[in-house]
Order: C-alpha cells, then sequence, then structure tokens
C-alpha cells in the first residue's frame, strides 16, 4: 500500500528531474560517439535559437529545422571548427536573431543595461522618498495665532 | 504638493495610457493588413549574392539547377522554396500561377519525397520554370529559410533583392515584387 502511493511522487519525481536534463535530441543516433565533443555541440545548440518555435533552443526543439542545424552543428564540431566559427556560419545565414543571447552592442545596449538602469533608477526614487519624510519642525506660533487657536478650540 | 507637481502626476499616467495604446492599435491593425508580423524573421541575405548549391530535379519534370544557372540569367528570377506537405504552399499555387505569367519562377522542393513534390507540381498545372529537389533542406539553410513557403527575388548576376515568408499572391507580387523590378 505503502510503496504503491509512493510510486506516482518517484515517477513525479524522476519526470521533474529528468525533464531539467532532458536534451532534444530526438535519437541517440544523433549523438556524436565522442563524449567531449557531443557535450561541446550541445553547448552550442543551447544557444542557438530554433528558428520554427522562436523562444526555445535548437537543443531543446524537435522541429525538423532545429533537428537540421543540429546536425550541421555537429558535423562542424567534428570537422574541428571552433565555437565563434559555428555561430559564425549561423549568424550569416541566419541573422543575429538565432543567437538566443543577443551580443551587447549599440542596439543591444538598453537591453543589457535596463536591470542596471532599473535598480538606479529604483535607488534614486527610494533617497529621495526617505529625504522627503524627514519632519519639518513647524516654527512655534505667534502670540495671534495662539490666540486665534484659543477661540476656535473653544478655549477662554 | 503644488499644483505644477499635481498636473503632472496626473498627466504623466493619462499621456503614457494614450501613447500605449496608439501603439498597441497601431501594431494590431499592421498585423490585420500584414504589413506587421510579429514572428517575422530578418533575412540577411537580401542584398547579398546568392549561396553556392547543386540540385537534382523531380521526376519528370527536368534537370534540377544550379548558383551558376541562376547567376547567369538575365531576367529577375523569382525564386520559390515549397513543399508538397505544406499548406500554405497548396494555397499559394494559383497565386504563383498567376505571377508565373509576369516572371520567371523556379521551384525548390523543401524536404520533400521527390515523387510527391512532383505530383504536388503537376496536379492543377506547374507555375516553375525550372524545379529543384534540396531532398534534406541543406541548401535552403544555406538562403536562410526558416519554412516554407519562402520567396527571394534573384536579380541576374544572382543576387538577392528581396524576400518574403508569406504565400504570395498577384497583390503581394504587385506591392512588393513589380516595383523592385523596374530599378533593374
Amino acid at each position: 500500500m505503502k510503496a504503491s502511493r509512493r510510486f506516482p511522487a518517484l515517477l513525479l519525481a524522476a519526470g521533474l528531474i529528468g525533464g531539467g536534463v532532458a536534451l532534444a535530441v530526438d535519437d541517440p543516433a544523433e549523438m556524436l560517439p565522442n563524449p567531449a565533443q557531443e557535450k561541446r555541440a550541445e553547448a552550442i545548440g543551447a544557444h542557438l535559437r530554433c528558428l520554427v518555435c522562436q523562444n526555445e533552443s535548437i537543443e531543446d526543439s524537435s522541429a525538423p529545422l532545429a533537428r537540421d542545424l543540429r546536425k550541421v552543428v555537429r558535423e562542424q564540431v567534428s570537422a574541428g571548427k571552433s565555437d565563434q566559427q559555428i555561430m559564425d556560419w549561423m549568424t550569416e545565414r541566419y541573422g543575429e536573431f538565432i543567437r538566443l543571447a543577443p551580443q551587447f552592442s549599440w542596439s543591444t545596449a538598453l537591453l543589457w543595461l535596463m536591470p542596471a538602469l532599473a535598480l538606479v533608477a529604483g535607488l534614486v526614487i527610494a533617497w529621495r522618498a526617505t529625504k522627503r519624510r524627514t519632519v519639518v519642525t513647524p516654527a512655534p506660533l505667534t502670540d495671534d495665532e495662539r490666540a486665534r487657536l484659543d477661540a476656535l478650540s473653544g478655549r477662554e | 504638493m503644488n499644483a505644477t507637481r499635481r498636473g503632472i502626476l496626473t498627466a504623466v499616467p493619462i499621456i503614457g495610457a494614450g501613447v500605449l495604446g496608439v501603439g498597441f492599435w497601431r501594431m494590431l491593425s499592421d498585423m490585420r493588413s500584414g504589413a506587421f508580423d510579429p514572428r517575422a524573421i530578418k533575412n540577411p541575405n537580401v542584398g547579398k549574392p546568392i549561396p553556392s548549391f547543386a540540385m537534382p530535379g523531380l521526376p519528370g519534370l527536368g534537370d534540377g539547377f544550379t548558383d551558376a544557372e541562376l547567376r547567369a540569367q538575365h531576367r529577375p528570377v523569382l525564386v520559390n522554396f515549397f513543399a508538397s506537405w505544406c499548406i500554405p504552399c497548396v494555397a499559394e499555387m494559383p497565386g504563383l500561377r498567376a505571377i508565373s505569367r509576369n516572371m520567371p519562377i523556379w521551384g525548390i522542393a523543401y524536404e520533400d519525397k521527390p515523387e510527391n513534390a512532383a505530383g504536388f507540381v503537376q496536379r492543377d498545372g506547374s507555375p516553375y520554370a525550372r524545379v529543384a529537389s534540396d531532398r534534406h533542406g541543406r541548401v535552403a539553410i544555406d538562403w536562410g529559410v526558416t519554412g516554407v513557403p519562402e520567396s527571394f527575388l534573384v536579380a541576374p548576376g544572382g543576387r538577392i533583392i528581396w524576400h518574403g515568408s508569406a504565400a504570395l499572391d498577384p497583390q503581394i507580387y504587385e506591392a512588393e515584387i513589380r516595383p523592385r523590378l523596374a530599378g533593374l
């Protein structure tokens, strides 16, 4: 009883752990025989956008184009091309959009610097807000004002 | 809090919401008219020479073609990537037949069994002056193709001057392709 109840939980845990590391290689035959080269190919593929699904890497996607591009990456890794050469080959054909993380340039500067800018803006706003909150002690009442206040509050 | 400050604090959110509203309205109306496609990918090969390739033909439809033959043309050629398994390609066929009365269209069957592609092309009359088979999609990658249908306008000499990733029809031909032919 206990064991059977634990089984779905185990399955779920296995699914979660497995899901985290699952790579899309649909067919083990796609993988390179050399584990070091396969690891490098997976790392490069993880930075390349699947242009069909657009928010997945080619390693995570099972689209036919992603499969073809995985194959290209593996061919070039086996041929001894550097990571830079493979990325250049890809951007030459598909543009900067194929990089999941855009390179830092004038057109992407705002994108990359936004977290820092937001933090600075937040600190400035917070600093100004605390400064404004400091209590300003009002000037003591004059005799006239005190007399008016007494009259208004009904004190004789 | 003085009046100017209160005025600014009232105006900023109203103007901000107004600007966003106008922006979204323009985006949505451009999406409806087809002028804006959020999934469109800018093909970096426009303005560049065609990549090199040599592809076989489809059964019963001639010999295929190479980049050298395409480069050697004296007229602009519309290169169209298609597949028999692609529904927008089926929808595009009547449009392509209409366009083929104005200019030559060279078809490239993308990741398609040659016999299926040949049957599809011949079913209602082929719009293509020449057809080749990119059986494993490797030539398409060199052109920066992300799916089918996609079309490229190739100037004499082999420079790509326009790229479109929508199913073609005579309206797109008149709006996007014909004006570019005038400048050649």
